[in-house]
């Protein structure tokens, strides 16, 4: 792991309104290795926008700048809207947080699983049929065959989000962007799908980018964690070291967790502090 | 405390089907439970195992169920009378769903007063806007203008605004981030401690149902499977199988080198 597969810093996304510029993502610099990164915050901290400017997929609004963002040597800053086409998909690919709006309603989900096969690799119906029920079969769906002729209406959430994993997995990407893959299931079928990506991806040696906003999930099943606050990134550290973070924003966001194993009259409401907007960040243990 | 033989709330044989016919499903499945008056009780499982269906059951919502739901030991017919609602008021899922987007925050509290015959409205409105920690100046906002916790918070303040007994809450703080989902958990537990309401809490969050619940029944395909309280959870003391993978995948993602 010399060069990280993809390296950003100083990203900064700006929306330009009639009356006032939006700085919501502020000057935030992280690489990703052949690892499972965590980002995790609060809504509108930002880290959705963060996975979406890898893929140049920000609303036209939206302004990103950045002194560098790189992925596998090719620059994404400069990268045209062609190559971009060549890249989502293929080696970076983004699992969408609800599979009910993220699947074609009209189209089977076997048919769209071989649409992204063959939209980057050129194979025959035949072959591209073979890998689309493999891959069903490799997100552990009992009866490929049959799954494989339904619509997206006739799948329950655990399992549109496993078609999801194998669609978006199915052109070997090598870097997985993740954005609440488990947010709208339940904890039995969580822990289920969490399973199958964690298996998929260590077995293809890919990284991933996991948005959520679930610390103690993070905590447990990424290798890093990144925890944003207002655009920023305010702690970096290695996830089995989340429990001891320093950053009173993570601590706080710890304490306002109900736990099942050590009862608390009253969670405690994290209060923020204006001096964390524009003050010195945690990088692996040391303040910056 | 609690007077344990006062049943606030309690149903016999509870069945719920949907459909008619080969197509027909049972919802429900013969759900008895009771809430004494003053406690929090949590129904918690995975989706589609008929949590919702039997809040919305007891909230007179679907008046199509057989078996019976008495109140204070006396059944109450399918069809609720208004002193019923007077009494039990429900909080449901989003928040961003349950309010009128064209209704301003005053006008949504107002309604209920005037259903239910109250007067002095003002100052009805302001005390519940202040009992929900949002102060007078909410009344002339409209729910596009209000953060998730504040709209939760106004549907909070809109079941309590004729101060019932009991509140159904059904789900009341999955939408909502982990720092606003303390703040509505601790408002929960403040206001049942200061005016005795009763809980009756829907939820597949283990963790949030421990926090504010005090007996809990885990429910699977339809059927109450067990009922335990907290601190048998907490223990881990269960019976069932099903019970026990839910909770192993509750707590599962816990670190647990930090629970010791």
């Amino acid at each position: 792991m010399a060069e990280p597969l993809l390296r950003v810093e100083n990203l900064n996304v700006n929306f330009h309104t009639a009356q006032r510029v939006n700085h919501a993502v502020r000057g935030i610099s992280f690489s990703i290795g052949r690892e499972k990164v965590g980002i995790v915050g609060e809504s509108g901290s930002g880290k959705s926008l963060t996975g979406r400017s890898v893929l140049k997929l920000t609303a036209k609004a939206a302004k990103v700048t950045a002194d560098r963002m790189s992925f596998d040597g090719i620059d994404l800053l400069e990268a045209s809207e062609r190559q971009m086409r060549t890249i989502r998909g293929n080696r970076i690919s983004m699992i969408m947080q609800d599979p009910k709006f993220s699947l074609n309603p009209l189209m089977r989900v076997g048919h769209q699983i071989m649409e992204a096969y063959r939209l980057h690799h050129r194979a025959t119906v035949k072959i591209a049929r073979e890998k689309a029920l493999a891959m069903l079969e490799a997100v552990h769906i009992r009866n490929p065959d049959r799954v494989f002729q339904l619509l997206p209406h006739e799948v329950s959430g655990g399992m549109g989000q496993r078609i999801m994993i194998a669609m978006m997995l199915i052109p070997e990407p090598d870097l997985i962007i993740a954005d609440e893959p488990t947010s709208a299931l339940d904890v039995t079928v969580r822990r289920q799908v969490l399973s199958i990506l964690d298996e998929l991806i260590t077995r293809r040696n890919a990284g991933l980018m996991f948005i959520s906003h679930d610390l103690n999930l993070v905590a447990d099943f990424c290798d890093r964690v990144l925890v944003m606050y207002a655009g920023r990134i305010m702690e970096d550290l290695p996830a089995s070291e989340l429990h001891n973070a320093k950053h009173p924003y993570t601590q706080a966001l710890l304490e306002s967790l109900p736990r099942i194993d050590r009862p608390v009259d009253m969670l405690q409401i994290p209060t923020r502090d204006a001096a964390w907007l524009n003050g010195p960040v945690l990088k692996s243990g040391e303040w910056v | 405390m609690n007077v344990t033989t006062d049943k606030i709330i309690e149903t016999v044989g509870l069945t719920v089907a949907f459909g008619s016919g080969a197509t027909s499903t049972t919802a429900v499945n013969d759900v008895s439970f009771f809430l004494d008056r003053g406690e929090a009780f949590g129904l918690i499982g995975e989706s589609g195992c008929g949590k919702s269906t039997i809040l919305r059951a007891l909230a007179g919502l679907n008046p199509d169920y057989s078996g019976s739901i008495l109140s204070g030991n006396k059944e109450v017919g399918h069809r609720r009378d208004k002193a019923f609602f007077r009494r039990v008021q429900m909080v449901f899922q989003d928040p961003y769903a349950s309010l009128h987007p064209r209704k301003m925050v005053q006008n949504v509290l107002l309604e209920s007063l005037i259903i239910h015959g109250f007067d002095n409205h003002q100052k009805r409105i302001s005390a519940a806007l202040d009992a929900v920690g949002l102060g007078s100046a909410f009344r002339y906002r409209y729910p596009h203008e209000l953060s998730g916790g504040q709209r939760q918070r106004v549907a909070i303040a809109r079941a309590l605004i004729i101060e019932p007994e009991i509140l159904l809450l059904d789900e009341p703080t999955s939408a909502l981030d982990v720092s606003v989902q303390a703040e509505i958990l601790n408002l929960l537990k403040t206001l049942r401690r200061e005016r005795g309401l009763t809980y009756l809490m829907v939820t597949h969050d283990l963790a949030v149902v421990t926090h504010l619940c005090e007996r809990i029944a885990i429910m699977h395909s339809g059927r109450i499977l067990e009922e335990m309280t907290v601190e048998r959870i907490r223990a881990g003391e269960v019976k069932e199988e099903y019970s026990r993978n839910f909770l192993a995948a509750s707590i599962g993602y816990k670190p647990m080198e930090y629970a010791s």
